[in-house]
């Protein structure tokens, strides 16, 4: 792989700070979240659901597996060819009377957004579900100009409240109790306390009716680019994204580059597989395409529509054509939701804006394989998740290639010193014969002194009782 | 129309992209034989649009006008949509007609299009139209409910699609706290595939800004995973069809 970008830049100030800290802060946490049953048996609850709905939606399917491949086809054939293909979908944005701007990272993208808010002089920006505006910390940065940028989607405003990025790229709050979510809401809005999730999601919804209104500004991600059109597409449930880009005077979009796709039709597929793979549901209740801001002989919409193209080590990514398909992803959500790890050490161990197996593949890639290779460990290898991927991304192969190419970038010395006695021993038949003989009659001093090398190991595991002969020994004296 | 100060940052990113694929990606895994063939030829060259390899394996739309009509049916019961038959424009304003005496409606937005005028002339309270002139966004949000044409209905998935166009613009079909949708049997199709191909065709060369899928009302299950209808669009989702 050759880096073609400088890595994006760190998740949290504590992380800038302490680049090196990543993995030990992993560690702790996990084993942190790991110790909370409660926490660990809540999530699996919030999952439940989605295991049925999921498998309802697709016994619907003739034939789910020859459906992944038509999904996985249109998403390689666009990702190689991304040249040619992300300037013609540009071109016919912008004859959409839409207008790109192309940020090479995080801060030229920020760069650019409050350059726009500033250029229309707006204060009141109300913005709809995006990873992506995550992932470039706009909020922050528009805090920190003076603007009031309000959330839209339920889980991300209860996120904002909370003060806490995303748990879950799809189901941003899905480990916050509602009792938790009522006194938050009576906190910020003042309302009665409930324990119906009903009642507090029309807290939301009225609170947010007048801020739609009232926004002068609407921010919102994309989910598909479409070369063939220059249209943008937006997935959604609540009808949220729908209402940030209908109501306020301006419409800005961000995107990452790899998600262009070539044709209309493709969506046909794309869509449903979204839908099916990341919620349980056959479609997600609003799935849009934007071409453009208001067109004569409409009658509403935004004025002024803009597209923020971003890079930020995806071309990075591109450039490495074993895991080129991890940019296949369509941020679904399925391989977290079937993720042992996941499961067990919840979101915010990652400490990523994407989590999860597809968040511990692309990570190190964006921030650097130095620093984040732990996140290749944080997998048991099942391959549940290359399974759910609905646009079938080797996701566990690529745990294993991000290791060895660690292994190769920085060779461990202890791996490589243990790694050369175990060939010296190995190849000479009475000194592995001798030193099976000392270990068998050892073992047990091994579990009474714990060396160092081993206490972590052994912290979470029993050794086996030492068996009385060796395997040589058996089969010599066999019957 | 791209900035200045941006040119600079396309050409790194559109340099970078074309290097970084100058080194070809192997052919991904696929479990058909089919799919692999279809890839052989190289990306940009497959001799069969994903479109077109799904359509088998897709869930079905139906092959017939009875069978679409079905599944369509099933799909929106699913959905928690609310579906009624009328035989012609004149009872479908009846069905809404009486929605409204009977929930009290005061005021329902409408939009000028054949099949919902006669809907909206029939309506029991105040009709506010949104496409005639300057129409004022807090007047939409005080309305009850809001009726609406659409561009074609997918029978596959229980989706009504509805444009900027040809449905009164952005804000009707989402903002009021109902949505009504007066569909008639010829608009009912069996794929997503055969609506976005459909609208594609019928506005070539000049794409409504908005063209969207509704599948059922708004929903959400942000907390506990627990659904619960109507988050921030329409609570309930009405389709009359018609014919």
């Amino acid at each position: 792989m050759t880096p073609a970008t400088p890595a994006a830049e760190p998740h949290t100030a504590f992380e800038a700070a302490n680049p090196h800290l990543a993995k030990k802060k992993f560690l702790e946490d996990a084993a942190e979240h790991v110790r909370d049953t409660g926490h660990r048996a809540f999530v699996r609850k919030a999952l439940g659901g989605y295991y049925t709905s999921r498998d309802t939606q697709k016994s619907r399917y003739r034939d789910w597996e020859q459906a992944r491949d038509a999904a996985s086809l249109a998403k390689w054939s666009a990702v190689n060819r991304l040249d040619e293909l992300l300037p013609r979908f540009v071109a016919k944005f912008e004859a959409n009377g839409g207008r790109v701007h192309w940020a090479r990272n995080a801060e030229e993208a920020r760069d650019i957004i409050l350059g726009l808010l500033r250029a229309t002089k707006q204060e009141a920006i109300i913005k709809s579900k995006c990873m992506t505006s995550e992932e470039i910390h706009l909020n922050a940065a528009m805090e920190a100009d003076g603007y009031g940028v309000v959330e839209s989607d339920l889980g991300e405003f209860i996120q904002q409240l909370r003060g806490e990025p995303p748990y879950h790229f799809v189901f941003p709050c899905m480990h916050v109790r509602r009792d938790e979510i009522s006194d938050l809401f009576g906190k910020h809005l003042g309302t009665p306390p409930t324990d119906s999730p009903e009642e507090l999601t029309m807290i939301a919804r009225r609170h947010m009716r007048r801020l739609y209104i009232d926004a002068d500004v609407g921010i919102t991600g994309a989910n598909f680019l479409v070369a063939e059109t220059g249209q943008i597409s937006i997935t959604e449930n609540e009808g949220n994204a729908r209402l940030t880009a209908a109501l306020p005077r301006v419409h800005i979009a961000i995107s990452g580059i790899e998600k262009v796709i070539e044709h209309l039709d493709d969506l046909a597929v794309l869509l449903p597989m979204l839908a099916t793979a990341g919620a349980g549901q056959p479609m997600t209740c609003y799935n849009t395409l934007y071409a453009g801001p208001r067109k004569p002989g409409e009658c509403d919409g935004p004025e002024e529509m803009h597209l923020v193209l971003l890079d930020n080590s995806r071309t990075a990514l591109l450039a490495d054509p074993e895991q080129r398909d991890a940019l296949h992803c369509i941020r679904c959500g399925a391989c977290l939701n079937v993720c042992p790890i996941f499961k067990n050490v919840g979101g915010f161990t990652y400490g990523t804006t994407y989590q999860g197996p597809i968040g511990s593949v692309i990570t190190p890639h964006l921030r650097g394989l130095a620093d984040w290779n732990h996140l290749s460990g944080a997998s048991s290898l099942c391959g549940a998740c290359t399974d759910a991927c609905p646009v079938r991304i080797d996701i566990h192969h690529h745990l294993l290639h991000n290791r060895r190419n660690a292994a190769i970038s920085a060779p461990s010395r202890l791996e490589r010193l243990g790694h050369r006695l175990f060939v010296m021993v190995a190849k000479r038949p009475w000194l592995f014969a001798t030193g099976g003989a000392v270990f068998r009659r050892t073992l047990w001093l091994i579990k009474k002194l714990r060396p160092p090398l081993l206490r972590d190991w052994l912290a979470t595991r029993d050794l086996p009782p030492a068996p009385a002969h060796s395997f040589r020994s058996l089969w010599r004296t066999r019957a | 129309m791209t900035t200045g100060g941006s040119n600079a940052a396309r050409d790194t990113i559109l340099a970078r992209v074309r290097e970084a694929l100058r080194m070809p990606a192997p052919l991904p895994h696929m479990k058909s034989h089919a799919a692999e063939a279809t890839a052989a030829a190289g990306p940009g060259s497959l001799t069969i649009l994903p479109v077109e390899f799904a359509k088998p394996w897709l869930p079905d739309g139906g092959d017939t006008a009875e069978a679409r009509l079905a599944i369509l049916t099933e799909n929106l019961g699913k959905l928690k949509a609310a579906v009624h038959r009328a035989a012609d424009l004149g009872a479908a304003a009846g069905i809404v007609a009486a929605l409204a005496r009977d929930r009290g409606w005061r005021h329902v937005a409408w939009h000028g299009h054949a099949n919902v005028e006669p809907v909206a002339a029939a309506l029991p309270c105040q009709a506010e139209r949104v496409d005639a002139g300057a129409f004022d966004k807090r007047t939409l949000e005080a309305c009850d409910a809001g009726i609406t044409a659409c561009e074609a209905v997918v029978a596959q998935t229980g989706s009504i699609l509805v444009s900027s166009d040809t449905c009164g613009g952005r804000a009707l079909s989402i903002l009021p706290h109902v949505h009504i949708v007066i569909a008639t049997l010829d608009q009912i199709v069996a794929t997503l595939g055969e609506a976005l191909d459909a609208a594609r065709d019928r506005h070539a060369g000049r794409l409504p800004s908005m063209l969207s899928f509704i599948t059922g009302p708004s929903r959400t299950g942000d907390i506990e995973r627990i659904l619960v209808l109507g988050a921030h669009g329409p609570k309930e989702l009405v389709v009359v069809l018609v014919g």
